[in-house]
């Protein structure tokens, strides 16, 4: 009988470990978040923060559909503070469940376009990420580039490279047309799209950007950051590939480029709420922005501060104007208009 | 005619599965909810393409993993060849490595950009219309990938199948003039049935509930239907009925399975056993027995396993800090907690049912083995929702008695992410412990209780030490299973806490493969070391009288 006793010794030190691990969020100077921004991109400025203010920072990543259900699971005895997505349709989404509270703060309303947060405070975004069309510099002149729209015509047949409809950021993208041109028209320009893919859907917005590279296709879509980062990748053969491809900002004389924001809100039961809106307060302020910008390849909200060079040599953009919150109440209607296309 | 005794047996079984099948009835329960337009929509569209992927996978999965794992375990178990030592306990290496590291490895390798196709259209001077190559995100290249890394659990419960295999009865169809292929196919075989099934099933279970393989190769199945749904669509509630659509396929399977063998019996007619002396393989016929364990070590376990090195090497020596020592310890004091107490978990209930054959017991317990099928993310939101509505519970209950708030006792702790551990990786453990216990005689049973063993002490004094190797496979099984996880790692773990899957995972969904390769290598090094040890304790616990 001494094994099964082992074990329940070992389970209850396990339990008592796991005790001991929840027990500091009893503490009064600290601050707990629930973040689907990689900790890598997100760790590095709360200690800042914590080096700055004395308040400790606690944090659990995750993908952002599974933290809104914890959120929402807890309900009012959940531990976290502030809720961080990298999609401004779960903040949109979470504002909807009811698990954020509205924040006034000068600083935030400041520092934060008003296109970039919700009118009333229940959310703030903090980075911009922009979904440009990408090119082969050797087989494709920007001239022929026009619009996001364009690239169902027939002469792209066959050189079009997309990752899947699974992923949020054609989810995204294709919410955001629905907003401009209405659901009719943006199956039929899906439809056409999926009739110029070069191959099926797979893969990541590397992995596009890298068969752009390799000739596998042409042209493809995919965020400015993953690019930035293959650019100072450690990998030598993703630094090439990179070298290969160029940024066409499109839709210049329309919408502008399709652009969504990471950012961050309150939860309605938060336990640390001052310490939760000075946390916010500080991802917007200039130092934070900066960060931002230079370490992962994003746009800073904060207008006072400038992108980093890699994303100033590829020039400026006119940036889609959609409240983009709008995505979010778009997406399911999105994933069904791809289904229907045929989008894998 | 049912002491009172007897009947605590019945109810802790039935407890236990009732406990473990909670996140299960939870996705039931929430499946009774009416869905949504939802289901038009994907009758209409994508529906036949989730059923069909789905079911080719699992075959496909099924039919390659016995092609590879039972010759091995056969080669292995009962001849002799060179190499076979080293082969017994290096065919289990490629179990160590995630199916999405793999996938990552091989579309890095073969893929269009990748190097191999590069250096092809280099030389020849082709460009992409001009050649044929086999495209590795696809279906089948799924199939390969999961056949890759899920054999090696065929392959364990083959052989110890094999080697737990009365020998007698293997001399008497010998002296009666049988060769040694009909001896293979008529005898072997057949009374290896149980494991070979368990086995089949098991990788098949995992095959339905992968979801980064299938995911990275742009194959729509019924998991990635299920996300899609849930998240894509926002509706839960079709989400969890698809849930459930591919637990009631499973349970039908696992169903049929137990009537198909409800009047065989698989144990051993004579005590007194010995082991045959091995079939020795000389010559060319020692080098194809040779040939055929390397290529399942080679392409399962060494290319994969070289690729991550070759792009770790550059990240590593930054990735060797305190912090790396950290997830290492989180992830093995993880793995083998979970792993100890799940294999407890199914000895109880493994038992239990062979003591108390009712039909209550058995589809409590088939109910609590569903949980494998099940992608780790659906288990974890199914711990999620019950934990929390006890903790809300609980604390409503204490501020109105005493005034005091509670707040989360198992939410967000330790004991969810062990309880979905248990709900999801249970059924390993209870197939090889139910396959071990079906080759145990009853009267052996009954001979320890006439002489006066209660029947705990049975289990314990005579159960647990002869099926000493199968529980030792058991436990490794599922310490590496543990150790691979990720959703519900991800989804239910306390602050401040990652593992080196959870690591590994936030990397490479970054697209940060190279940066990743390290994390990847260090799970796989990790599951290694224990594969190796067991794997001496299993071959030594068979040598015992």
């Amino acid at each position: 009988m001494s094994k099964p006793s082992k074990l329940g010794v070992f389970f209850f030190t396990l339990w008592l470990v796991s005790g001991l691990l929840a027990a500091p969020l009893l503490a009064a100077d600290e601050v707990n978040i629930y973040s689907a921004r990689k900790e890598d991109l997100i760790k590095p400025l709360l200690d800042d923060f914590s080096k700055q203010t004395g308040i400790t920072v606690n944090l659990v990543t995750g993908k952002e559909e599974t933290l809104l259900q914890r959120l929402q699971s807890e309900g009012a005895n959940t531990p976290a503070d502030l809720l961080l997505t990298t999609d401004a349709g779960r903040l949109a989404a979470a504002r909807q469940a009811g698990v954020l509270q509205a924040v006034t703060s000068e600083s935030l309303t400041q520092h934060i376009p008003a296109a970039y947060r919700d009118p009333e405070g229940y959310w703030f975004g903090l980075s911009v990420r922009a979904r440009p069309i990408l090119y082969a510099k050797d087989r494709v002149k920007p001239t022929e580039l026009s619009t996001y729209e364009d690239l169902a015509a027939p002469k792209w047949r066959g050189k079009v490279c997309v990752r899947s409809s699974d992923s949020i950021y054609n989810q995204s993208l294709v919410a955001g047309m629905i907003a401009h041109h209405g659901e009719a028209k943006t199956e039929a320009w899906a439809k056409g799209l999926v009739a110029n893919f070069s191959r099926p859907p797979k893969g990541g917005d590397r992995d596009q950007i890298k068969a752009v590279a390799a000739g596998e296709c042409d042209i493809t879509l995919a965020n400015t950051y993953y690019l930035g980062g293959m650019l100072s990748s450690s990998d030598e053969a993703e630094r090439e590939a990179a070298a290969k491809v160029a940024v066409f900002w499109p839709d210049a004389q329309t919408t502008g480029v399709h652009v969504n924001v990471s950012g961050a809100g309150v939860t309605a039961h938060a336990r640390h709420r001052d310490h939760a809106v000075k946390l916010l307060e500080f991802l917007a302020s200039d130092q934070a922005q900066r960060w931002y910008a230079e370490t992962n390849n994003e746009y800073p909200v904060n207008p006072a501060i400038p992108p980093s060079a890699t994303l100033q040599s590829w020039g400026t953009f006119k940036v889609d104007t959609l409240n983009v919150a709008k995505l979010g109440e778009l997406n399911a209607a999105a994933v069904q208009l791809m289904d229907r296309a045929g989008w894998k | 005619m049912l002491s009172a005794r007897a009947d605590r047996w019945t109810l802790w079984v039935v407890g236990i599965a009732a406990l473990l099948a909670l996140p299960i009835l939870t996705v039931f329960a929430t499946a009774l909810q009416p869905a949504g337009p939802v289901w038009r929509h994907l009758v209409d569209t994508v529906l036949a393409d989730y059923l069909a992927n789905s079911i080719l996978l699992m075959l496909g999965v099924g039919i390659g993993t016995l092609l590879i794992g039972v010759p091995t375990a056969w080669l292995i178990g009962v001849c002799e060849f060179p190499g076979r030592r080293f082969f017994e306990w290096a065919l289990l290496l490629p179990m160590a490595i995630p199916a999405y590291i793999i996938a990552y490895t091989y579309t890095g390798l073969l893929d269009f950009a990748g190097p191999l196709q590069s250096a092809l259209r280099e030389t020849f001077g082709w460009t992409r219309h001009d050649y044929a190559f086999p495209e590795i995100r696809s279906l089948p290249g799924a199939v390969v990938m999961l056949t890759l890394v899920l054999y090696p659990y065929v392959y364990l419960l083959a052989r110890a199948a094999f080697l737990e295999q009365s020998a007698a009865v293997l001399e008497v169809s010998r002296s009666l003039g049988a060769g040694p292929w009909r001896r293979f196919f008529n005898l072997t075989l057949p009374l290896a049935r149980p494991s070979l099934i368990a086995g089949m099933s098991l990788v098949q279970m995992e095959a339905l509930a992968d979801y980064g393989t299938v995911q990275y190769f742009g194959v729509s199945t019924f998991t990635t239907g299920i996300f899609r749904v849930w998240f894509g669509m926002n509706d839960a509630i079709a989400a969890a009925q698809l849930a459930a659509l591919l637990l009631l396929f499973v349970f039908a399977l696992l169903v049929l399975e137990q009537l198909s063998r409800r009047q065989l019996r698989f144990h051993p007619t004579s005590a007194r056993q010995q082991r045959l002396p091995r079939l020795v393989l000389r010559g060319r016929r020692g080098g194809l027995a040779t040939l055929a364990c390397a290529m399942p070590l080679l392409c399962g376990f060494v290319i994969p396993a070289s690729v991550l090195a070759v792009w770790a090497a550059r990240t590593m020596p930054q990735m060797l800090d305190e912090r790396f020592l950290r997830l290492m310890a989180n992830s093995l004091l993880l793995a083998m907690g979970a792993a100890g107490l799940i294999l407890v978990l199914a000895l109880l209930l493994g038992y239990g049912q062979r003591l108390r054959p009712r039909p209550l017991v058995r589809l409590a317990v088939r109910g609590a083995s569903l949980g494998y099928a099940v992608p780790g993310a659906v288990i974890a939101i199914g711990v999620m929702l019950p934990l929390a509505a006890i903790d809300r519970n609980v604390d409503g209950w204490a501020r109105v008695g005493f005034g005091v708030s509670t707040g989360l006792l198992l939410s967000g702790t330790l004991v969810a992410l062990l309880f979905a551990y248990c709900a999801r990786f249970l059924p390993v453990a209870l197939h090889g412990v139910e396959a071990g216990l079906t080759r145990l005689r009853p009267s052996m049973d009954d001979a320890a209780r006439t002489l006066g063993a209660s029947p705990r002490a049975v289990l314990w004094r005579v159960h647990v030490p002869i099926l000493r190797g199968s529980l030792l496979t058991v436990l490794l099984l599922v310490f590496v299973d543990v150790l691979k996880e990720l959703p519900a790692t991800l989804i239910l773990r306390p602050f401040n806490f990652n593992t080196l899957a959870v690591r590994t995972y936030e990397l490479a969904s970054d697209e940060r493969l190279a940066d990743s390769a390290g994390f990847a290598l260090a799970i796989v090094l990790a599951g290694v070391g224990p594969v190796i040890l067991l794997s001496r304790a299993i071959g030594r616990g068979r040598l015992e009288p």
